[in-house]
């Protein structure tokens, strides 16, 4: 089996919304792949076609070598399918929860422990608690408990960390790392686009087609606009500023810079020199690196 | 209370049986500011939040927004706040023309005003070729700026936004942060929350709460000072993670 994941010019349409219009990609064993990309991109649609939850319009859709539509038994068997979606019994218990799906395969909890103990042992102290009763990030890490207590090949997480705040993030990011150590091969989505760093290879998508598949270092390396980073005291008026700037192609605030790309290079100086004239205090102009979502920027436009 | 502190929370607290999800929390924001109010998801920031909006009464202490009592006077606190939630702001199965009236309704505007109000939003959002869409028809982005306007249409002195930019492309979030630079620029307090820690950096004034508690309240070139770091995505990660 060369690819975990192969997917042919899959389209799937809603009405006139082209959700998913002709993608292609592979995912490899053991890699963790990032679907990269806002609400409405057609990430999900694309992880319920590869679950075999949907049908696809057109395309071919191959999933640890079996085809996604006729052979959906063996494919269900294999993976573990993490919705974006709370997909837990919130009337159940932490425990109830984790039996159920573990039976539903064929299983139990004490077989497959040793899978989820390192996750399951956080939830431990709750587990005689509802599902509906827990926070946002043990909800998480009881979905991802269910999602492969059937020791699954492939691990499907659409948004897991959508909601959830920056210290549960990077823990679970952390979790996903130690599986695919295990050799599972995950397909996860975000639309939190400084995770993708931490993905072997990524697709940005939008509109249901992809804007670029590459590893992240690939992606920022095909970056060429000149970038530069700018900052003063009065970061409102300083957007409208550059913006009237002769040689600026785009200005966006990116955290306490303004992300400044121009038409040709420029140099520092003269950035400098036209927001001294506008009046602007404590200025500073530097060369900066371009982030994953200066390249989703970029490929938007 | 000055007249330029418009939201003031003295040993503010809430509890809910033994269990204290807000523990004495203390501090001003200011008229014009936008005000980061961050934390890990259960460390009570939606709770402060809703004794903040009168929606909930403090177990103790005492609390003031926009110069009204959070205890006797929650009402008219709720008249002089705009409050715009990821999860629910506007309704689906009205149009975009629709939902600004009813707004404008609830707000107690008067009619002349609202009309007044109605066309000069959808030509500032351009949303005038979709004005008699419903709103469930919007991408999601576009419904995130209606809610935004929406929240601000009755000149409140002050907006909360509880995770107001989830879910959307980079550039639609940048969209919306400029709509609230422009809202503080003329004057309205901004009190917003939000997971992504590049937005604590487009705040005046950031607080991080922990277990019920401000564990941390500055500007955001102070708290990264403060923690000897580079970012605000490690001062919260140092924080947070205790």
């Amino acid at each position: 089996m060369n690819s975990a994941i192969k997917i042919s010019n899959i389209s799937k349409s809603f009405g006139p919304v082209k959700a998913v219009n002709d993608i292609s990609l592979e995912v490899k064993p053991g890699e963790i792949f990032g679907l990269i990309g806002p609400d409405g991109a057609g990430k999900t649609t694309l992880f319920r076609i590869i679950a075999t939850l949907l049908l696809p319009d057109a395309g071919i859709a191959t999933v640890l070598g079996f085809d996604a539509v006729k052979d959906y038994p063996q494919v269900r068997r294999r993976l573990g399918y993490m919705p974006g979606r709370f997909s837990l019994y919130q009337d159940l218990t932490v425990r109830e929860n984790m039996e159920f799906f573990a039976a539903i395969f064929g299983t139990t909890v004490e077989e497959n422990y040793h899978l989820v103990k390192e996750i399951y042992s956080q939830l431990e102290p709750f587990k005689n608690r509802r599902a509906g009763a827990l926070s946002g990030g043990m909800k998480q890490k009881l979905a991802l408990s269910c999602a492969l207590i059937h020791e699954p090949e492939l691990l499907l997480l659409d948004e897991p960390t959508t909601g959830v705040d920056a210290v549960s993030r990077k823990e679970f990011w952390e979790m996903l790392a130690r599986l695919k150590d295990r050799g599972i091969t995950i397909l996860v989505s975000t639309p939190y686009m400084d995770e993708a760093s931490l993905c072997d290879r990524i697709a940005l998508i939008q509109h249901g087609k992809i804007l670029s598949l590459d590893t992240p270092d690939g992606l920022l390396a095909g970056f060429k606009k000149p970038l530069l980073a700018v900052r003063s005291t009065d970061m409102y008026r300083l957007i409208q500023d550059l913006r009237s700037y002769a040689w600026t192609d785009t200005a966006f605030p990116f955290g306490e810079y303004l992300h400044l790309t121009t038409l040709q290079p420029v140099p520092e100086e003269a950035v400098m020199d036209f927001l001294k004239e506008k009046g602007h205090e404590k200025i500073e102009v530097k060369q900066a690196a371009a982030t994953v979502e200066d390249c989703f920027m970029d490929l938007m436009q | 209370m000055s007249d330029s502190v418009v939201i003031q929370a003295e040993n503010l607290t809430k509890k809910f049986g033994d269990f204290t999800a807000v523990n004495a929390i203390t501090f001003e924001v200011k008229a014009g500011e936008i005000f980061g109010f961050l934390g890990a998801n259960g460390a009570g920031k939606t709770t402060a939040m809703r004794m903040l909006n009168g929606l909930l009464l403090p177990t103790s202490g005492e609390g003031r927004v926009a110069g009204f009592d959070v205890y006797r006077e929650s009402e008219k606190i709720k008249r002089s706040i705009g409050y715009m939630s990821q999860r629910f702001s506007l309704y689906e199965d009205l149009t975009v023309r629709e939902n600004i009236r009813f707004f404008g309704g609830i707000y107690g505007l008067k009619r002349s005003r609202i009309k007044e109000k109605t066309s000069r939003l959808l030509r500032e959002l351009e949303l005038e070729n979709v004005e008699n869409q419903l709103v469930k028809s919007l991408p999601l982005g576009w419904k995130q700026r209606l809610a935004f306007s929406i929240a601000i249409l009755h000149e409140p002195r002050i907006v909360f936004l509880d995770e107001p930019t989830g879910g959307v492309d980079p550039i639609t979030r940048r969209q919306f942060w400029e709509m609230i630079y422009k809202a503080a620029s003329g004057g309205v307090t901004v009190f917003v929350t939000t997971h992504y820690m590049d937005e604590a950096e487009y705040c005046d004034r950031v607080s991080i709460m922990v277990d019920g508690k401000i564990e941390a309240l500055d500007t955001p070139g102070g708290l990264k000072k403060t923690f000897g770091v580079g970012s605000m995505d490690e001062v919260f990660l140092k924080l947070a993670r205790g």
